[in-house]
């Protein structure tokens, strides 16, 4: 092996970072999942009768549904019964401001690099954190209900807002969706609601930070933005988890809906638990995203950054069914050491003259597998919808794979579909002359990686932009302009 | 500031460098010529330290350092620069911060400050300038879809931001119509000082019509077979390389 393969597998090999544990009296219960279960965890948040009554229909649906085999992705099968439901930091029912957070959390959410101080945050995004199976903290607030803005833990949501939980819940992601859609419809704990009143931009990011902490334990959250009537908002979602040898559940399901002349923006940096070197532990992160472009020139934009997880399936999708809608899907997955990915999107055109972008761009190494997996459909009554893919893979080493898997179906003769896809390795000759010209491996590695991305960074809200290429462990920060 | 001494090298089984005898002085431009397959391609890439190739025999002396010993990124620190014949392509890297990049990991290597933004944009203006090139091809990514002219030019530019102590060129008018060749000439020649020593590898001549050495080698069959002033060139020029055979006997009889 040369050296420079030798310091590829290193790069391969990069240490997780957010792996430490908090030391925090928890309130969880039994490993196990039944109706009580469930009745529980709707107990314990307080929830109206109707909710109670979703979550049943839901786990008793569940019952009925076999894990999904299609992807292409390789796991031990999991014990549902195995799992923690719920797991919440034990602290003061109802907390009236920041003071009266255990200071062990705070110090947490510091630690990653999330200061929930509102002077210490960055000034122009607000954050929800979730721990566990709770929100622990939502930062500015008041100046977002000034907006008329809401911007809450999803379980608050159901107590104060609960004509608008119910009519969103589910309209997207049906509690019959999927498997493990279903499984979080059941038991699903906490996340965050947005609601973007008519004709508002949102004035500032809105971010939730997710962070599974509890041993044994599945975070099933729940997050339902919805941007009426010419509003717009640009979310952020971040995810962590210390290091564990088993490997835990994340099963999340994520909502939006823009109405006319609406955008949502929502992007992702997700850099939970990968396991270790050798494969042994590591979040399983089966997650259904979806958006509705309910609205006539309405826009949805998934951007996601995949670093984390032993696996990752999850398909971001789009639903375009107002006329002139837009739908874009902007992803780089990277897959290290033993980490699978199957990610991809849907767009689904409905309306008139709608129009979908996907970029795609997979990085392998070690012996990862990264699989990009994307349908795009034109319905009969798509006059003129419009579609460009394009899914590029990066090879780093010779042990890892990329695979591509589009699906296309076109049912109106004026829709215009093209895909175009590429793999690639990292050169030893690129490597070479970067080296050349006085840049250390890694640093080179590194820019070659970051370079393929450049199309995904380019629209990250900026300091998601600063955060995946430190993830991917890279100074591009202040870089000449 | 370069000895090479009896370099010998080979790639897997064939060896393509054998016995080199070479000695540049700070401020001189030596041509190394010769017909394809001569080994010139691989002295220079060698000099550089690309991995492909086993030195089997040989010391090379740089600026009084075993050259051998020394990483790639560090030979380039220590002010090696090697212009190439086929310059790499980087996507979705620009131009400018690759530059800039650069620049920072050999001051970095010296324990030098940082460049500034500000010193850095006055030189990249001064030496796109001296090379004819627009400042928009900064923005555009390392190498990607240039024309083999501008590739080549990209490779001067960046020898005259990294301003390395020995400049070997491989191959530089491959590819470059008349006017390109003369302004990249241009900008060589702009790069010549007491401190600098240039190698200009060649297969032709007219090269050296505007960067005029101070020596002209003959490579064939991996050894330098014949030295001497430009004269060398011209004589080549006229004669072609076959009547080299004839030397290459000589000396491997001697």
């Amino acid at each position: 092996m040369s050296s420079e393969n030798a310091l590829l597998e290193e790069y391969a090999q990069r240490e997780y970072e957010h792996g430490f544990i908090t030391d925090i009296e928890a309130d969880s219960i039994p490993a196990g999942l039944s109706e009580d279960v469930v009745r529980l965890i709707s107990q314990k948040k307080n929830e109206p009768e109707w909710l109670l009554e979703w979550r049943l229909k839901a786990y008793r649906h569940w019952l009925t549904l076999e894990e999904p085999n299609w992807h292409n992705v390789k796991f031990p099968p999991i014990d549902y019964q195995a799992s923690v439901y719920y797991s919440a930091p034990k602290q003061k029912p109802k907390l009236n401001s920041l003071d009266e957070v255990d200071p062990v959390l705070l110090e947490t959410y510091e630690k990653l690099g999330i200061p929930l101080e509102e002077q210490k945050v960055l000034a122009n995004v607000a954050v929800d954190a979730v721990f566990d199976s709770v929100s622990i903290v939502t930062t500015f607030r008041e100046t977002l209900e000034k907006h008329g803005v809401i911007f809450c833990p999803f379980s608050e949501a159901v107590q104060r807002f609960p004509e608008l939980v119910q009519k969103y819940l589910g309209s997207v992601v049906p509690y019959s969706d999927n498997f493990y859609a279903s499984l979080n419809s059941a038991v699903f704990s906490d996340g965050s609601f947005c609601y973007i009143p008519k004709g508002v931009r949102c004035p500032m990011e809105l971010s939730t930070y997710f962070r599974i902490n509890a041993q044994n334990t599945g975070q099933f959250e729940r997050t339902l933005i919805i941007a009426e009537e010419g509003s717009y908002v640009s979310y952020l979602e971040g995810c962590t988890a210390p290091k564990r040898d088993e490997n835990q559940l994340h099963a999340a399901v994520v909502e939006l809906v823009a109405m006319d002349d609406a955008q949502i923006k929502y992007s992702t940096v997700q850099n939970w638990y990968p396991g270790d070197a050798e494969g042994k532990g590591g979040i399983y992160n089966f997650v259904t995203k979806r958006g509705a472009c309910r609205g006539e020139n309405s826009k949805i934009s998934w951007t996601q950054v995949e670093t984390g997880s032993a696996i990752t399936w999850k398909y971001p999708s789009v639903i375009l069914q107002g006329d002139n809608s837009v739908g874009e899907f902007y992803s780089v997955a990277v897959t290290a050491n033993h980490q699978q990915a199957d990610t991809g999107t849907k767009m689904i055109h409905i309306g008139k003259n709608t129009k979908s972008t996907i970029i795609s761009k997979g990085i392998s190494a070690g012996v990862g597998q990264n699989s990009y997996r994307g349908e795009v459909k034109i319905m009969k009554g798509a006059t003129n919808a419009r579609n460009f893919s394009q899914c590029d893979s990066l090879l780093i080493g010779d042990r890892c794979g990329a695979h591509t898997f589009p699906y296309i179906e076109v049912r109106n003769t004026t829709g215009k579909v093209e895909h175009e896809a590429s793999t690639s390795k990292v050169g030893e000759d690129q490597i070479y002359y970067l080296r050349q010209r006085g840049l250390p491996t890694e640093d080179a590695v590194n820019m070659i990686v970051n370079g393929f991305c450049k199309e995904v960074y380019d629209v990250l809200p900026m300091e998601f932009a600063v955060e995946a290429r430190k993830l991917l462990n890279v100074s591009l920060e202040g870089s000449v302009g | 500031m370069l000895e090479i001494k009896n370099l010998h090298a080979r790639s897997e089984d064939t060896e393509i460098l054998k016995g080199i005898n070479l000695s540049v002085a700070a401020g001189e431009v030596h041509a190394i010529m010769g017909p394809n397959g001569s080994g010139k391609s691989t002295l220079a890439h060698v000099l550089a330290g690309r991995e492909d190739y086993e030195i089997t025999e040989g010391e090379v002396t740089y600026d009084g350092k075993d050259l051998l010993d020394m990483e790639i990124e560090e030979r380039a620190a220590e002010g090696v620069f090697l212009a190439y014949q086929y310059p790499v392509e980087i996507s979705g890297v620009s131009n400018k911060y690759f530059l800039k990049a650069a620049i920072n990991s050999i001051r970095k290597h010296n324990e030098q400050p940082l460049i500034s933004r500000g010193d850095f944009v006055a030189m990249l203006k001064e030496k796109l300038a001296l090379l004819g090139m627009d400042k928009s091809m900064m923005d555009r990514s390392v190498n990607e879809g240039f024309s083999g002219g501008e590739k080549k030019r990209n490779e001067i530019l960046q020898m005259a931001m990294l301003e390395p102590k020995l400049a070997i060129l491989d191959e530089t008018d491959s590819g470059l119509d008349i006017d390109a060749l003369k302004i990249v000439s241009e900008g060589v020649n702009a790069l010549r000082s007491p401190e600098r020593a240039i190698v200009v590898v060649t297969h032709y001549q007219r090269l050296l019509d505007y960067i005029v050495p101070d020596k002209v080698h003959v490579l064939a069959g991996g050894k330098i077979v014949r030295s001497g002033d430009k004269s060398l060139a011209l004589e080549l020029e006229d004669k072609g390389y076959s009547f080299l055979n004839e030397g290459t006997e000589a000396v491997a009889a001697s």
